[in-house]
């Protein structure tokens, strides 16, 4: 879709701002101002963001006005990010969303961090999130929930729901999330935004906060596939930092969206369809798949009768790892040390519970139980032998079908408060995002449908370091219902006033 | 659901107090509480993992041949101590500062 050229530059996408900069009609300094407009503008109600440096912001940018017009600038020049607040940022406050970790200013940038800025992407600040990522809403933030730009009574989904808001509300024209159990996809549907969790491997872990070492993965937010395709291509790649990154060939995922569908082979998965999920989420990922099938794509019917395991799996082993990787929070090297402390285990003790919020405490329980004598070979053994099956059974499935689709979560937004107090009906959020996470495998959440005023997504996982196929099918669909439908009220409002 | 499967395991007091204490982490009464009722009803939903038979599955592992491939290995410069010690809650002389480690160690002079 073409914006109006009367749209303000906090609603444009990075595509069109970059197409304007190379032509020298739009200068970075305006389209920042127009997003630090946006954010004076809706924060209040929102929340998306835990630190923000508009001076940093605005300095950055016109270090780039003067390249205005030059066909030869990086792909991002100009164009205002935001990130998630568990990414390290040089001197700049990371806390995770944690009280033990206020404060905290790390010596050095993530890997993404280092490669937007080489790409000329302006670094707004650092978005809302749970706690070391662990929560499907936002309201595990250690400093309040983030709200949906939709409905500010609603939660913006998690745990990266800071930045799904910034993008979906104009306070960032891309932004970076993690996605350990679906945090990148959920609020990426619940915010009416693209959202990207890559292949395990396809993007460096260095400097993320980890949570979960073998599930995490950095991806990115916007606001159509082609601006994720962009966002994608700066981000991905082999980083000596990261062992864990692969040696695999970054694709031009943009140059790579031709939109065509044609004989592509769909695979519908029962599970992810069947009771448990909203019928008006149902509905519109069933016209999703129409819409699909409308462009020449050929349904699959399939089966991953495994599935629902994946859920109960997935919260043995990311817990069990969260346990491990949350013992550096202990008072020692960074963050909050507790002031009544005679020794040092209970220093460590008091630190921690001192700084860990209900969430996090919980998963280090569960995490440390399921990793203890006794329980080792019946709990974390067990959940990694069910994500083993997992994993063959959905790349068996990928051997047959091209890409599987089906809902991102059972349900739209849902109201702040409801969940927080029983956390079986908050992970529940997790149960169609879970199992890519577990298999290693790319998935996007793609707006496909609005439903009692709030954004339905289509999740669309693809093969490994297959992001190129999951990209274009969203792009697919994004040329044949518009993107114009995905707007929320409250950022329409505003870039109305801002023109008036 | 099969008759065979294996009881929810008892998530009781002593439990919580003991995975509490592995864990590094000083709960409130109300926590132990809240948290014994909720990993036991967590603990209890999960049961159903017992149902499968995974017959000789093995556990998911690293043997990916996409990822894993090492660096070279080659000297560079590291973090300076002082900005790696930046961002301690105390430190003393290059070094980090904690409470005694074993008891009545106060007065056994600096490392």
């Amino acid at each position: 879709m073409t914006p109006t050229p009367s749209a303000s530059p906090a609603d444009l996408p990075a595509w069109e701002l970059r197409a304007r900069y190379r032509r020298g009609e739009m200068r970075p300094t305006e389209v920042v101002r127009a997003v630090l407009d946006r954010i004076d503008a809706v924060e209040p109600r929102i929340h998306a963001y835990l630190y923000l440096d508009a001076d940093a912001a605005l300095r950055d940018a016109a270090r780039w006005d003067a390249a205005a017009g030059r066909e030869d600038a990086p792909a991002l020049a100009g164009v205002p990010v935001a990130l998630k607040d568990n990414l390290c940022t040089r001197g700049v406050p990371t806390t995770a969303g944690s009280r033990i970790l206020e404060g905290f200013r790390p010596p050095y940038d993530a890997t993404v961090v280092t490669r937007l800025r080489e790409a000329g992407a302006i670094v707004l600040g650092k978005t809302n999130c749970d706690e070391f990522a662990m929560g499907s809403s936002t309201e595990n933030s250690a400093f309040g929930p983030t709200r949906n730009p939709w409905d500010p009574a609603r939660v913006p989904g998690g745990s990266s729901g800071g930045s799904a808001a910034a993008v979906a509300a104009g306070e960032a024209t891309l932004a970076l999330g993690s996605d350990t159990g679906g945090s990148i996809r959920e609020p990426g549907a619940f915010c009416g935004v693209v959202g990207l969790k890559p292949t395990y491997g396809r993007v460096s872990r260095y400097g993320l906060i980890a949570f979960a070492s073998s599930l995490d993965q950095i991806g990115p937010f916007a606001r159509d596939a082609r601006d994720a395709a962009l966002l994608l291509r700066e981000i991905a790649g082999r980083d000596p930092a990261d062992a864990t990154s692969a040696d695999v060939e970054v694709p031009d995922y943009p140059a790579l969206l031709t939109g065509r569908v044609r004989g592509l082979r769909l695979g519908v998965v029962r599970e992810f369809l069947e009771d448990g999920v909203d019928a008006g989420v149902a509905n519109a990922v069933r016209d999703a798949i129409r819409t699909l099938e409308g462009l020449g794509a050929r349904r699959v019917d399939v089966s991953l009768p495994h599935a629902p395991y994946a859920l109960p799996a997935y919260y043995i082993v990311a817990p069990a790892e969260a346990s491990s990787n949350l013992a550096r929070y202990a008072g020692v090297l960074y963050g909050r040390r507790t002031d009544r402390a005679d020794d040092l285990i209970g220093m460590y003790a008091r630190t921690r519970d001192e700084g860990f919020g209900a969430e996090v405490k919980r998963r280090i329980m569960l995490g440390t139980y399921a990793l203890s004598a006794g329980y080792y070979d019946a709990f974390y053994l067990r959940a990694q032998r069910v994500r083993e099956v997992i994993r063959r059974e959905m790349e068996d499935a990928l051997a047959a079908v091209d890409i599987l689709v089906g809902p991102v979560a059972p349900t739209t937004a849902f109201p702040l408060g409801e969940r927080v107090e029983d956390p079986l009906q908050m992970y529940l959020a997790d149960v169609f995002t879970v199992p890519l996470n577990l298999a290693g495998l790319p998935g996007a959440s793609v707006p496909c449908g609005v439903v009692g005023g709030l954004p339905v997504g289509l999740q669309i996982a693809g093969r490994r370091f297959d992001e190129a196929t999951v990209l274009n099918v969203a792009h697919a669909l994004e040329q044949a219902i518009g993107t114009h439908a995905f707007r929320p009220p409250l950022a329409a409002a505003e870039g109305r006033r801002t023109r008036a | 659901m099969s008759d065979d499967r294996s009881p929810a395991p008892t998530i009781d007091d002593a439990t919580v107090a003991h995975v509490a204490r592995l864990s590094r982490l000083e709960l409130t009464p109300e926590e132990r509480r809240l948290f014994r009722a909720q990993l036991g009803g967590i603990l209890e939903s999960f049961q159903r993992l017992t149902e499968l038979d995974l017959g000789d599955t093995p556990a998911a592992g690293q043997g990916d041949p996409a990822v894993g491939a090492l660096r070279d290995d080659r000297a560079v410069p590291s973090l300076p101590r002082e900005q790696a010690l930046a961002n301690a809650p105390a430190v003393e002389d290059g070094y980090v500062v904690v409470p005694p480690v074993i008891e009545g160690a106060e007065d056994a002079g600096t490392p």
